[in-house]
């Protein structure tokens, strides 16, 4: 067999689609224990059963060897024979995890995870001795238990032997599906055949009985194979028919009488019917239907006959799926990105032509706007993906930096369902790991600690998504200690990170921690060590359009909130005019815009200002002055955008005007450009003018936060 | 006369592996992707033979034998078990259940062929 490279392809695709069910179905059972549904269970094994076939179809030893143990394991609880409880629970969890990385393995051409070895012999030891004896070792090289075997031609042996069969079939042969001739034809290929129907039991007409065993057929057979490869033909016939075999020496060949045996019921009184001489071997398709209706023919035999056959395709319709190579899906994106630019193009030219009074005109545009909308949706769709399998690699992070720390740690995820771009996803999967060892390793307190605060042993980490006013909120949270404000300032101060005795809010304190050369390294854990602070995370975060915050109680815990646009795309916004420029900034953050009084702003010191909205004073940052834009002078008012952060931070933006409501499609600064502080990306619009699109958070935090000047940061 | 052959597979990668021995050889192959499925489609394929796999959600290889010889129309229809299983009991169960033949996972491509022909009488 050589099974070519797309089905490899696939067959790694599927093993992702399994391993992930497999976690999955693992993950109940832990929760559930004896009370799993065992519809789970038999799940479980049957994702490995079939990476265990699928591994075998590709001679993949390891795989094989460790999917095979492991499915035994499986075995003896789907049985019930071992009970569903936490150690084998733990154990198989271990070897879902090795099962995963040795899919990765045979997948990159890599080696068998370190831990194989040790895991093997713990599931060898959960199945030792109550393990099925009749399962045979796995065979992975390719083989056919063949029911009609398939010897190799027999060549010129001398000592062949003349083995004569005698085949009488019963009706329920017929009903199997089996075919004489089919069976009889694998003794040609044993050696020399002559075959003879005896149809002296067909009665006539009248008197037949469709139950009784009519027809059957002598052979006589010229061979060098053994009595049993004769036998091997007849196999998988059983006990539906009656088969003797009887052996002669070569040298009777020419005694042809075929001895009498006993099994052969008395036969009836042969009717004169000529002998019809060697069977007719060829295709025979009305044969098996002569013996007419059988007991396996019943049509009210089941509840599985036609009837309900039909109903079983309404209640489980089929969903059918593609397999789209990802590359044609973003090209896709792209160009319906283009199209909804081109659209704003077209509608400013109209615009501009004196055309927009033209009431076809409208709603022609307004037409394909909507269309184009659309089908932006739709694409979106197609590339937004459950973030479910994410959530389940981190319930082994979780398990694995548990055994790394001694802490005793617990997953919960909820709204794993919630859909996320494709991209974001993939790209989820480092930060989150991060995060989630992080709470662990620094949010979860030792066991004793958590016994004095009166805490349960076992920490908890909350994984969540959800979506939110058009974002992805995904957060992390732990029920630790929650974070030391006192220790964070006190490595901040020591690495220069802050000024000694600033002014520091809790919250202010907290974000310390994503400061680029915080991390700690002072602190050597199991986990630590791997270079990667909480800096690198947000670095993550922010280049897929995202921001993370954190919010901590002491005693109770820390909870990381990462909040993502729902595509990388497309960005619903405002245009704005600051300067003499044209910017866009995020509906997403926008709370609401007002030309306040005079009396509603209050000065702070020499020019910090503040307006009082909300019932709260709302530092007022002027955009103009904060990106170093030539100042306007004109006598027009201005115009007061408050925005909120994800943290909640707000801040009043001073913009010359609000133009527009948009979607703009976003084009990636970093790639052509760089880095720009306060400035997330560009776009290109209508009119063919390139506006920038203002990074909120980033502003805000600046406008909020008195200790850290916006130019420290930027440069940071 | 182009055979038609019904094969019931939850892993794409075992249909795949099917489709491509037996694709070339000629035969109409129809695919389902678990018993329910292979049973739904059991009329439509109007097949001279199936082929279906043992462990499979929501109907298991068991459930696709008693189902289609459960059909007066299919009664003596081969059907072929293709499985990683070669647990004898098993290989009984089936042989009762009606089965015709047993093949163990993984197969070679012209041993699938040649039992197929062997089992259609071609």
């Amino acid at each position: 067999m050589a099974p070519n490279d797309a089905l490899r392809i696939s067959f790694f695709e599927e093993c992702e689609d399994l391993l992930a069910r497999m976690g999955e179905g693992l993950g109940d059972m832990a929760q559930s224990l004896d009370r799993s549904d065992p519809e789970t269970i038999h799940a479980v094994f049957r994702a490995v059963h079939s990476i265990k076939g699928g591994a075998g179809a590709f001679a993949l030893k390891s795989l094989v060897e460790f999917a095979h143990v492991f499915e035994t394991v499986l075995d003896l609880m789907r049985s019930g024979e071992m009970a569903v409880e936490a150690a084998p629970l733990h154990t198989l969890r271990r070897g879902h995890d090795v099962l995963s990385d040795l899919v990765a393995a045979a997948r990159t051409g890599g080696d068998d995870p370190p831990q194989m070895a040790t895991v093997l012999l713990e599931l060898d030891a959960l199945s030792d001795g109550s393990s099925d004896s009749a399962q045979e070792p796995f065979d992975f090289q390719p083989q056919t238990i063949d029911i009609f075997a398939l010897p190799e031609p027999a060549a010129a042996i001398p000592d062949r032997a003349r083995i004569s069969v005698r085949f009488q079939p019963t009706p329920a042969l017929y009903a199997a599906g089996h075919e004489p001739a089919a069976l009889l034809r694998g003794l040609e290929e044993l050696g020399d055949l002559t075959v003879r129907a005896r149809i002296e039991r067909v009665p006539v007409l009248t008197a037949l009985d469709l139950a009784a065993p009519n027809i059957f057929w002598d052979a006589d057979l010229l061979t060098s194979a053994a009595t049993d490869e004769v036998a091997a033909i007849f196999e998988f016939v059983g006990d539906l028919a009656t088969l003797d075999i009887t052996t002669q020496p070569a040298a009777a060949e020419e005694a042809l009488e075929r001895p009498e045996t006993a099994q052969v019921p008395a036969a009836p009184p042969p009717v004169t019917a000529p002998d019809p001489g060697p069977t007719n071997l060829g295709p025979s398709d009305s044969s098996p239907t002569n013996s007419g209706p059988t007991d396996g023919g019943q049509p009210d035999r089941g509840p599985t006959d036609s009837g309900p056959t039909d109903r079983a395709v309404t209640a489980f319709p089929v969903i059918s799926t593609i397999r789209v190579n990802t590359d044609r899906v973003d090209r896709l994106v792209n160009q319906i990105g283009e199209l909804v630019i081109a659209e704003a193009m077209l509608s400013q030219a109209m615009t501009n032509a004196g055309l927009r009074d033209d009431g076809d005109i409208v709603s022609s545009l307004e037409g394909i706007r909507q269309l184009a909308a659309n089908i932006q949706e739709s694409v979106m769709s197609i590339r937004a993906q459950p973030i479910k399998p994410v959530f389940q690699r981190m319930d082994r992070i979780t398990r694995e930096a548990s055994d790394a720390t001694g802490k005793r740690a617990r997953l919960i995820t909820t709204g794993d369902t919630t859909e996320v771009d494709k991209t974001v996803i993939e790209r989820l999967v480092d930060p989150l790991t991060h995060m989630i060892r992080n709470a662990i390793d620094h949010g979860l307190e030792t066991a004793d600690r958590r016994a004095a605060a009166g805490k349960p042993a076992e920490g908890q980490i909350r994984l969540s998504a959800a979506h939110r006013s058009g974002r992805v909120i995904i957060e992390v949270a732990d029920d630790g200690a929650g974070i030391d404000r006192p220790r964070v300032r006190q490595i901040a101060e020591q690495r220069g990170l802050v000024a000694p005795g600033a002014q520091l809010q809790p919250a202010d304190i907290d974000n310390l921690l994503f400061l680029p050369g915080f991390s700690s390294k002072a602190e050597v854990s199991a986990l630590s060590g791997r270079g990667v602070g909480l800096d690198v995370v947000r670095r993550e975060i922010q280049s897929l359009g995202g921001r993370v915050s954190i919010t901590s109680t002491p005693g109770q815990g820390t909870t990381f909130t990462i909040a993502l646009p729902l595509t990388l795309a497309v960005l619903e916004g405002m245009l704005i005019g600051v300067g003499e420029e044209t910017m866009v900034l995020p509906l997403s953050c926008i709370l609401e815009t007002m030309r306040p009084t005079q009396t509603q702003i209050h000065r702070l010191g020499r020019s910090a200002r503040l307006v009082a909205t909300r019932g709260e004073m709302v530092p007022i940052l002027d955009l103009c002055d904060a990106f170093g834009f030539e100042p306007v002078q004109d006598q027009s008012q201005s115009v007061l955008i408050l925005v909120e952060c994800e943290t909640g931070q707000r801040a009043a933006l001073e913009v010359r005007h609000i133009f527009d409501q948009r979607q703009v499609v976003i084009k990636s600064l970093e790639d052509n450009y760089g880095s720009v502080p306060g400035i997330s990306a560009a776009t290109i619009l209508g009119d063919g003018r390139i506006a920038l699109i203002v990074d909120p958070e980033e502003l805000v935090r600046h406008a909020t936060a008195d200790t850290l000047s916006f130019r420290q940061a930027a440069n940071g | 006369m182009t055979i038609r052959i019904l094969a019931i597979d939850d892993s794409p990668t075992m249909r795949g592996l099917v489709a491509a021995a037996l694709a070339p050889e000629g035969f109409d192959l129809h695919l389902a992707e678990d018993g329910l499925d292979g049973l739904a489609r059991l009329q439509q394929a109007d097949p001279h033979l199936v082929i279906t796999d043992i462990n499979m959600p929501r109907l298991d290889g068991f459930g696709v034998i008693d189902g289609v010889r459960a059909n007066p129309a299919y009664t003596s229809v081969p059907i072929l078990v293709l499985t990683t299983e070669s647990g004898n009991d098993l290989k009984d169960r089936a042989r009762r259940a009606g089965a015709t033949g047993w093949i163990v996972k993984p197969f070679d491509d012209a041993q699938l062929v040649r039992t197929i022909n062997r089992v259609l009488g071609l």
